[in-house]
């Protein structure tokens, strides 16, 4: 083996032959930065296989949106950030239409984007997670993150453990112990939980977990010797899991133990086994298959081997949550559409058709997701949340299955907006933007 | 046939002394800096600059950091992400606290507050070595990744922690921020890159490089024919650490533009320098370049390939992707223990005597 043969071999492996597709008509690109490797593998993988089922129902039952089909793209990412900035530039030229709406589905990769992608003029629609105070439109135009944000999920699942203490006036004294993944997203709600604390007179414990959060005995022998009366925790991947598991072993009483709607899923709970029972998590969507569209896809997908994962995880709870995320981006696509009165919309127009999305109880029942699928979505643009309802489900290992313990809760818009505010303020003054008016 | 060296005589000292003392070397090298300097800037968009050649750029500085500290004086560092927080963050301090500050000088600025910061962290060097040493700095590494986390001060108090590079400019271009132009960006880069790269190359041939050397090799020895072990060690940190520290202020600024502490610093960033530098070659200036475009590359290619080239899905070219970099590693690694720059120099050795070898 000289030197010469192996440059020769070296050459060749690097000389693979290079395709282009053919040229089609106008075609709507839809990127998905997903993460089906990694350590957060678990929790990504069902989000992306709904997506995909979803755009492939839509483009072969449908024939796209509109009239347009969809060119759904999928790059892989890793959760990691620079991996993250790298599928960005390269998807957002793709096509003619170019990237027309960008899923990040990561919260440190949609912090990464957002300045860049309102720059290029691309909407990122961040669904549950991201940057809380993205939805104070007038200072972020080109970001969305509906149905609900996390600082409307802190609130909700604030409400929900006073209701359970028989008031707010029960909630003076008590302990509470936020378990975080020490990142930006797990810190999002600290500020919140914090001001309603003030308010409400209860100690906020925090507890931080690093990634990938494999590591928490620490974090339970501490929850063990403090007895906090509930815990909350903003986990994701396989922190979840782990933590459940932990607090199984210290015996801690899952019934007062919530996790935000990234926190609840069933890859969290299974492993716990029976332990896991009466686990709460807040959501914006309900579990389960008992939805038109969702049995449509069975049928249409399942039933004859074009499913993206396995069939059993149709209906889980992040599938439906990745389902939620592929008809919000579809139906902002379609508004956008209708707006313009044409398909060739690029990424400027998109974002008018999210600004203007309306998803109310009518048109969940046209989409095949009616009874309760999700709250109803509304967004203006001084609002890029919409309601920011979620409700509670509990997890019942015996039938392993999650259901809806609470209807759909409102957040306290009062604590959250003077603080919304402030944090858009502070971002639009570090990074000189002017504020749009928003009538 | 082309690598000839016969007829180049050198006549004076200066001319024996030279960089490249080879004219075809000379002559490559500024055909690769005319090149990098003015034909691709016309023609970058901001792919090529964001997921290309700012990262590769802004790695190599790391590289060209850690490669004095590991390469020539022998001492282990594992505090490679620590250091560049400390420049990412100072950055962002200098930045939010004076707007209007020149980002040339505030990244130099930035070197020099790591350069402080990386002393310290090398006082015990001075009374540990080898493996003990790379403790010491993995404790670094943690240490200062706890204290951005933990002190809103550094991250001006938002909410998450999260730090946002706002607009700055250079000699009144915009170079950070969303509205810089991708040529900008990387010209900033490419320029500091080059400078520093030459600054790291004479200091290492000269008086200080021959003292870290010497320490490397055996520092006993060095201490009895003169070299003082204090000096000689926290000059390399101090050295090394500026060079991490100008690289996390390119990294954050220039290239990210948004960090957390955890994510974009952690010990996996720590690790890929180390990397970058055993590929690429301990002890050489072009190693830390090889190696970093053989660690940032290497991956996109390999993508690009098999996603856009072979249609395959993107989550099996990532799985491939994995198995293929290890084992090119490993492949080169055999080759040449020694890293690529001791594999090009090889390469030259041949081609020197190429047709004929004897």
């Amino acid at each position: 083996m000289t030197i010469r043969t192996k440059a020769l071999g070296l050459a060749a492996a690097m000389a693979l032959p290079f395709v282009a597709g053919p040229a089609l008509s106008y075609e709507l690109t839809v990127p998905l930065l997903t993460y089906r490797t990694g350590p957060y593998a678990p929790s990504g993988i069902p989000v992306a296989n709904a997506f995909s089922d979803y755009f492939t129902l839509l483009n072969e039952k449908y024939g796209g949106i509109e009239g347009a089909k969809i060119n759904y793209v999928e790059c892989e990412t890793a959760y990691n950030t620079q991996q993250g900035v790298e599928c960005y530039e390269n998807v957002k030229n793709m096509g003619e239409s170019g990237a027309l709406v960008i899923n990040p589905f990561s919260t440190g990769i949609t912090y990464q984007l957002i300045p860049k992608a309102s720059e290029d003029k691309i909407p990122i629609l961040s669904m549950g997670y991201g940057r809380t105070s993205a939805a104070d439109g007038s200072v972020f135009p080109y970001v969305f993150n509906l149905p609900a944000h996390y600082w409307s999920g802190a609130t909700v699942i604030m409400k929900y453990i006073a209701d359970k203490e028989g008031g707010q006036a029960n909630m003076k004294g008590k302990k509470v112990a936020l378990v975080y993944h020490n990142s930006a997203y797990g810190k999002e709600p600290i500020r919140t939980l914090e001001t309603i604390a003030k308010d409400w007179g209860y100690d906020l414990m925090l507890l931080p977990v690093d990634h990938p959060g494999q590591e928490q005995k620490a974090t339970w022998l501490q929850i063990r010797r403090d007895r906090p009366d509930w815990v909350v925790m903003w986990g994701w991947g396989v922190m979840n899991q782990v933590a459940v598991k932990e607090a199984a072993s210290i015996r801690y009483p899952m019934d007062r133990f919530i996790g935000i709607w990234w926190s609840g899923s069933e890859n969290d709970v299974l492993p716990a086994g029976k332990d896991a029972t009466g686990y709460q998590a807040a959501t914006f969507n309900a579990p389960g298959t008992n939805f038109p569209l969702i049995q449509e896809i069975l049928t249409e997908l399942y039933d004859k081997g074009k499913g993206a994962g396995e069939r059993d995880g149709v209906g889980d709870s992040l599938y439906n949550r990745g389902l939620l995320n592929a008809v919000a981006t579809a139906e902002g696509l379609r508004t956008a559409i209708k707006m313009h009165g044409t398909v060739k919309i690029r990424g400027e127009q998109a974002r008018d058709g999210f600004e203007n999305l309306v998803i109310d109880n009518k048109r969940w029942e046209e989409l095949g997701l009616g009874g309760g699928f999700a709250p109803e979505i509304k967004i203006a643009c001084n609002n890029h949340e919409g309601s920011g309802a979620a409700a509670i489900q509990q997890w019942n290992a015996e039938t392993g299955e999650w259901t809806l313990v609470t209807d759909w809760i409102q957040p306290m818009s009062d604590v959250i907006q003077p603080l919304l505010k402030a944090d858009a303020e502070a971002y639009a003054k570090e990074n000189n933007i002017t504020p749009r008016d928003c009538k | 046939m082309l690598y000839r060296e016969t007829g180049q005589f050198k006549t004076s000292y200066p001319k024996d002394q030279a960089i490249f003392p080879i004219a075809q070397d000379k002559a490559f090298i500024l055909l690769v800096l005319a090149v990098a300097f003015l034909a691709v800037p016309p023609f970058i968009n901001d792919y090529y600059a964001k997921a290309i050649l700012i990262p590769f750029l802004s790695y190599t500085m790391a590289a060209i950091g850690l490669n004095i500290l590991v390469g020539y004086c022998g001492q282990i560092s594992l505090g490679t992400g620590g250091f560049m927080a400390v420049g990412a963050f100072a950055t962002y301090k200098l930045m939010t606290s004076f707007p209007g500050l020149d980002f040339a000088l505030i990244v130099i600025l930035a070197g020099f507050v790591t350069a402080g910061v990386g002393a310290l962290f090398g006082l015990p060097s001075l009374r540990i070595k080898g493996f003990y040493l790379a403790v010491a700095t993995l404790a670094a590494q943690f240490f200062l990744v706890w204290l951005f986390n933990k002190v809103g001060w550094f991250y001006n108090y938002s909410p998450t922690g999260q730090i946002t590079a706002p607009p700055a400019t250079s000699f009144g271009v915009l170079v950070t921020g969303p509205e810089a132009s991708p040529a900008a960006g990387y010209l900033f880069c490419l320029a500091f890159v080059c400078v520093f790269a030459l600054v790291a190359k004479n200091l290492t041939r000269g008086n200080i490089g021959r003292q870290w050397m010497a320490i490397r090799d055996m520092d006993i020895a060095a201490e009895l024919v003169g070299v003082q072990p204090l000096k000689a060690k926290l000059s390399a940190f101090a050295v090394s650490s500026f060079f991490i520290g100008m690289a996390g202020a390119l990294y954050f600024g220039v290239w990210l533009g948004a960090a957390e502490p955890t994510e974009a610093f952690g010990i996996n960033i720590s690790f890929l320098v180390l990397f970058m530098i055993i590929i690429g070659g301990l002890g050489s200036i072009l190693g830390s370049f090889l190696g970093a475009a053989f660690m940032v590359l290497l991956p996109i290619v390999l993508k690009t390939v098999m996603v856009d080239g072979m249609g395959l899905q993107a989550v099996t070219a990532k799985h491939f992707e994995i198995l293929l970099l290890g084992v090119l590693i490993i492949f080169f690694l055999i080759v040449e223990p020694h890293g690529l720059a001791r594999l090009w120099s090889t390469v030259k050795e041949k081609l020197r005597l190429w047709p004929f070898p004897y």
